[in-house]
């Protein structure tokens, strides 16, 4: 008889835990504790061989980690996962464990200002190159290959641009070249978007944003899809003995979840990012309600997106669940919903920009633009100015000054960030009150 | 071919010699990490591989081909490549066994068939030791997707 196919809201809440073997406890039990003891000289010898499985200390793996790790495998509809500390060293361990000096990426422009700096910057001081292209175009992602081309790196929904990627056409490009389709998934959630079932390779997370979904912890996983065939030639470090680990040969042992087992005992044995046993325990607590949360997220984030579009005094509204959005088609093909996040622009007010700037601390230049926008920003009542994304609150941000600030006007306008833009993280209080504040707040910034 | 929870399940639990064809004698290779691993949990190994005959492996002796094993045998748990699998899956009938099954990487349809048609379960491109550790305990710990839903505390199998 076949297995049956548990659905996500179910998977959510049941997946990666069973009631403990030592307790008959329901709850997932907190194992706070670094290290686990040996049955003998043997048991230690097989576990550090990786002989057999089983914890050893907290950094490698601990049984309320699994938990999560194995719940988002199951979400994401992958082999196997490894969570991490946050969001941007679940993206730093899945590159690091594909790539070494000499490689280069193609990745989307529109990308989180972290991951941008991550590859243009300290992935670079480590000479892997990376090219930055419009990732809705596939043809642009082929021109970028070159012979040394490892992985291709996107965001399934990007954050801020709100461009939605092709996954499907991507994955075939990457594949034509023989090198892993990367996702960063952190804006649909995988309740939303399951990037592995349309061809991606690696999914990375930042579970602190919908997954934990409360604004309180930090975490990060990396999900393996298990198809990869990591044999084709390109990478050694998958198929030769790894100097990492006294010579295991990670696919040829661990098949479908090599990646994941050699992104455990290479890159975060050494690199350190382990998560918190707590932090798992709090993360999978917030995606017990992930589909309830994510349904709501998306129906306030359309109502808002609605009634900004009706509004004189907004510029322009980017939410893929609006008709008009370029890629409404795509998103409706690929995605169970736009997820929360939205952004718009403040049209200037009468009064310019450059006393509103200077108050706010950006540069005593800015334009009148940038100013409305930060003027929106102060006038909010509930709706906070922070950098998070994914929260129960509604979240409000100004790229430009913050999240972007480190790029340059050029890179800025790669990540489809402008001076007017404000981001919103459409949370779960009522949408009267949410479209109360943006109201008021709205009348504030045109004043 | 078996794939599902309760067959591999059974399997799993039924089996309790296991004849382990192309065992190599070096502690890396990924048939040494099975076998070694099976003897953890209770199994009895059997090493068939004509290169190592006559010694003996994780304290086992070692025979050429299954019809000179001299006791019962219950899995025939094959690391071959896929075209030898053939005239193993033949061998594996004839001396009884019960459960014909190609590890990770082999898939020969041919060889199921046959073990399938003479009443064996016949298992293919899956590994004893990880299915054996996703059922049982301890794949969970490293983060793979075991699949197992379950409101009843692990039992072993």
């Amino acid at each position: 008889m076949p297995d049956h196919v548990f659905k996500p809201e179910t998977l959510a809440i049941h997946a990666g835990q069973i009631p403990d073997a030592a307790t008959g406890a329901r709850a997932l039990p907190i194992y706070q504790t670094t290290s686990f003891v040996f049955d003998s000289a043997a048991h230690a010898a097989a576990l550090f061989n990786l002989q057999t499985f089983g914890n050893v200390y907290s950094r490698l793996s601990n049984p309320t980690v699994a938990a999560l790790e194995e719940r988002v495998a199951a979400l994401e509809g992958g082999r196997a996962a490894v969570a991490t500390a946050s969001g941007m060293a679940a993206e730093a361990l899945a590159l690091m464990t594909i790539l070494q000096a000499g490689d280069h990426v193609v990745a989307a422009g529109a990308l989180y200002g972290g991951s941008v700096t991550l590859l243009a910057v300290s992935l670079k001081k480590f000479g892997i190159d990376t090219s930055f292209v419009d990732a809705c175009d596939p043809a642009a992602i082929a021109a970028a290959m070159r012979p040394n081309t490892r992985a291709v790196f996107a965001e399934s929904l990007g954050n801020p641009s709100l461009q939605v990627l092709d996954i499907a056409a991507v994955a075939e490009v990457a594949h034509a070249h023989g090198v892993p389709l990367v996702i960063d998934n952190t804006v649909p959630s995988p309740f939303l978007c399951q990037p592995l079932a349309l061809g991606a390779d690696i999914v990375v997370h930042s579970a602190t944003k919908y997954l934990a979904g409360h604004g309180t912890t930090l975490g990060g996983v990396v999900v393996e899809g298990g198809r990869f065939p990591w044999d084709n030639g390109k990478f050694p470090g998958m198929t030769e003995p790894s100097p990492g680990y006294h010579g295991v040969k990670f696919y040829e042992t661990f098949g479908d979840f090599g990646f994941t087992m050699r992104c455990r005992m290479e890159s975060l044995r050494v690199f350190g990012a382990a998560l918190a046993p707590m932090s798992a325990w709090q993360i999978l607590q917030g995606i017990e309600t992930l589909p309830l949360r994510m349904e709501r997220h998306c129906a306030n984030a359309l109502a808002v997106a609605q009634f900004l579009r009706a509004d004189p005094r907004v510029a322009w509204v980017n939410y893929p669940g609006l008709p008009e959005h370029p890629q409404h088609a795509l998103m409706q093909r690929q995605m169970r919903g736009a997820s929360g996040l939205l952004a718009f622009g403040v049209k200037a007010g009468v009064n310019g920009g450059v006393k509103a700037g200077v108050k706010a601390g950006v540069d005593a230049a800015v334009g009148a633009e940038e100013a409305a926008g930060v003027r929106f920003i102060e006038a909010a009542q509930f709706m906070s100015h922070l950098v998070n994304i994914g929260d129960t609150r509604t979240l409000i941000s100004h790229p430009a000054s913050t999240t972007h600030r480190q790029l340059d006007a050029a890179q800025q306008r790669a990540a489809g960030v402008t001076p007017d833009m404000v981001r919103i993280s459409v949370g779960l209080e009522h949408i009267d009150d949410i479209l109360w504040d943006v109201d008021q707040a709205l009348a504030a910034a045109a004043r | 071919m078996a794939n599902d929870i309760s067959t591999l399940r059974r399997i799993l639990h039924r089996c309790r010699t296991i004849a382990v064809v192309g065992l190599s004698a070096e502690w890396h290779r990924p048939s040494y990490f099975v076998a070694s691993y099976l003897q953890g949990k209770g199994y009895r190994i059997v090493p068939v591989n004509p290169r190592y005959a006559g010694t003996q492996i994780l304290g086992e002796t070692v025979y050429a081909q299954l019809e000179d094993i001299p006791h019962a045998v219950d899995m025939v748990d094959v690391f071959r490549k896929p075209a030898d699998v053939l005239p193993i899956a033949h061998s594996a009938v004839a001396i009884g066994a019960s459960c014909l099954w190609q590890q990770l990487g082999v898939l020969n349809e041919p060889a199921d068939a046959v073990a399938r048609a003479a009443g064996l379960d016949s298992v293919m491109d899956r590994c004893v030791k990880i299915e054996h550790a996703r059922l049982a305990g301890g794949l969970n710990w490293v983060g793979v997707n075991t699949g197992v839903i379950s409101a009843r505390r692990p039992v072993g199998l």
